[in-house]
């Protein structure tokens, strides 16, 4: 049946897009429900993650697993010695301010990313194991795709598990919901916010990793897709990992179908779309009102 | 004791002596008209340079004075020079003044509609909102390829002379650096008469404490999108000039490189000041224009470390820190 091969082949592009938009955009949006920061840089920490991930396996010679795992410990030990020495101060500054400091940081990255590594785009060379297609059983479809939809299934239980289950996630929770109360109660909210802006830019670096084999990987990815990763964050609701996880599948299969019955402009419907929910709900679709 | 002496009190003069002029201001309109005969062979780019002057002077009333951080303020520049493109594209209206008006009237419209949907949001909402909108804008252009041209854009837009004498130019942009001297000149004497007026008073309240407001029973919504729309409207008439003097039009206009371009100058110069809008333009034009064609990763770079540096210690920009200097000087300790 042709509509049913169809259809399977949609649902899961875009859920593999989805995921890779979750797994980028979580740490963006801890980070900003925890302080509120406006990090228009959280894109660059993708690239530069993708940069590692991709060139220490074309250039290293490392395997895909342990590049993955190098790309986040490099790119949230980077963002850790940044979030100390600049973000800290600017956690009670105005949000012009912020969004400022953010954007000549995304700019400074995008420059020295040109300048050391250069200006073209990194190909994502996939291990033989991830490459070709698998038979599904009601349909074949590409490996990778599949990989990634059940990698990001499973970070979304992980995430969802340590948010729900752990000290430390009831502690970001409670942060995220009255960080002055939470803060009353002895909890350490810059401790806090270091620990998950490190590992929300690990993240983000697994996401430019991962994500290189169908949205690209230049020096330009830091800017190019953060308004995707902006929406997610807003229509999710921010601090929301299940709100982040529904709205990044939304958008990601959204895109994927207007992708290919629409080539040209079909970005529209995904403006509008934005507008029209931020408009009925400007917590997001999954937020707390009072957040 | 008789009662306090209002009149003579320093803060009552200086609430009335605010709106006065001081003796610099008139400094940025001599060095306009300087630049006209020093440089006859730079007109564009002066052209391009008074465009943004005014675009930034547009920003800054909702960005200084209101304080309403919008990162799609290029939506209304874009509207404005595609209202001047399209009508004498398509023949319907050629005649340059009264197509900027035409421009301020649909950019106004726009921003009144807007406004009033998109000002009940604060912070992060609000700064989605008026990105998405100024992006769904912007695709719209691209996908109504038979009127916009599409990605393309709409090049030999048709324009009269001024008054029915000047002609445009594009050579020797003599006519069109005079047209939007004048122009700048009109939108600064709109800006500044707002800004200093008790609604311009009123907004600044606003961007101070937005709930003090209220509590005072000032219409705050009100007062923002009333502000948003003349700031619309102004914004529009720098796009409407910038098609004007360019002679086309293109999806550039609308784009997040020109909101953020036009960020950037505001809060370079100095935001909340009037004359930011001019110090922001000059430096980041004539630093882009040169730095950017030789060196133009370099040119991102230092970018990016002028805005890191601004954000973190210099947040009145480069009038911020002439302002400090000053006040240095006079042995006084800097706001």
């Amino acid at each position: 049946m042709i509509f049913g091969e169809d259809l399977a082949g949609i649902v899961l592009g875009g859920l593999a897009a989805g995921m890779v938009l979750f797994i980028v955009s979580v740490g963006l949006s801890v980070t900003m429900g925890l302080m509120g920061f406006v990090n228009l840089a959280h894109g660059g920490f993708a690239m530069i993650g993708g940069y590692i991930i991709v060139l220490s396996m074309n250039r290293l010679g490392v395997p895909f697993i342990p590049a993955v795992v190098l790309g986040f410990v490099l790119t949230a030990t980077f963002s850790v010695v940044l979030e100390r020495l600049f973000y800290s101060k600017l956690y009670r500054a105005a949000e012009l301010d912020q969004v400022l400091f953010s954007i000549g940081l995304a700019f400074v990255m995008i420059a020295s990313v040109i300048i050391i590594i250069g200006p073209e785009t990194q190909p994502l060379i996939l291990p033989s194991w991830l490459r070709g297609q698998t038979d599904l059983g009601f349909t074949t479809y590409r490996t990778y795709s599949i990989f990634l939809i059940v990698v990001g299934s499973l970070i979304a239980l992980g995430l969802w598990l340590g948010f729900e289950r752990t000290r430390m996630g009831a502690q970001i929770r409670a942060a995220v919901d009255n960080r002055k109360m939470a803060e009353s109660l002895g909890i350490n909210i810059d401790r806090l916010f270091t620990i998950t802006f490190a590992f929300g830019s690990g993240m983000a670096a697994i996401g430019g990793g991962l994500g290189a084999e169908f949205l690209g990987l230049d020096p330009q990815y830091t800017l190019k897709y953060l308004v995707f990763f902006l929406i997610v964050v807003a229509v999710g609701g921010l601090g929301r990992i299940t709100g982040v996880f529904y709205a990044a599948i939304f958008i990601g299969v959204m895109d994927f179908v207007l992708k290919k019955y629409m080539p040209q402009g079909g970005t529209v419907f995904i403006y509008a779309i934005t507008i029209l929910i931020l408009l009925v709900r400007p917590q997001g679709l999954f937020g707390r009102k009072d957040a | 004791m008789s009662a306090p002496d209002f009149a003579a009190h320093p803060a009552t003069s200086a609430l009335v002596n605010r709106h006065r002029l001081r003796w610099w201001e008139p400094i940025p309109w001599i060095l306009a008209i300087g630049f006209f005969y020093m440089f006859p062979r730079h007109l564009g780019f002066g052209n391009e340079m008074l465009v943004m002057v005014l675009f930034a002077l547009s920003l800054d009333l909702v960005l200084g004075y209101a304080g309403i951080v919008t990162l799609g303020h290029a939506a209304f520049f874009g509207i404005g020079a595609y209202t001047v493109g399209l009508l004498a594209r398509h023949g319907i209206w050629t005649e340059p003044l009264s197509g900027l008006l035409i421009a301020a009237a649909v950019a106004a419209i726009f921003g009144l509609l807007s406004g009033f949907v998109l000002l009940r949001t604060t912070g992060l909402t609000l700064l989605m909102l008026t990105l998405c909108m100024m992006l769904l804008l912007e695709e719209a252009a691209n996908l109504g390829q038979e009127w916009t041209g599409g990605y393309d854009g709409l090049d030999n837009v048709p324009i009269d002379p001024v008054f029915g004498i000047f002609e445009f130019n594009p050579l020797y942009p003599t006519t069109q650096y005079i047209y939007i001297l004048c122009v700048l000149f009109i939108g600064f004497l709109i800006v500044r008469t707002i800004v200093y007026s008790p609604f311009g008073e009123s907004l600044t309240g606003i961007r101070e404490n937005t709930l003090r407001m209220h509590a005072v029973g000032a219409p705050v919504r009100k007062r923002l999108v009333i502000c948003y729309a003349i700031s619309a409207a102004i914004a529009g008439v720098a796009g409407a000039l910038w098609a004007q003097s360019n002679a086309y039009v293109n999806m550039s206009t609308l784009s997040l490189d020109r909101a953020a371009t036009v960020l950037i100058i505001l809060v370079l110069g100095g935001y909340g000041r009037l004359y930011g809008a001019f110090v922001g333009a000059v430096a980041y034009m004539v630093l882009s224009h040169y730095l950017a064609k030789l060196y133009p990763t370099a040119w991102q770079l230092g970018l990016g470390l002028m805005l890191m540096i601004i954000a973190l210690f210099a947040r009145n920009g480069i009038i911020g820190i002439f302002e400090s200097l000053v006040a240095r000087r006079r042995g006084k300790p800097a706001s």
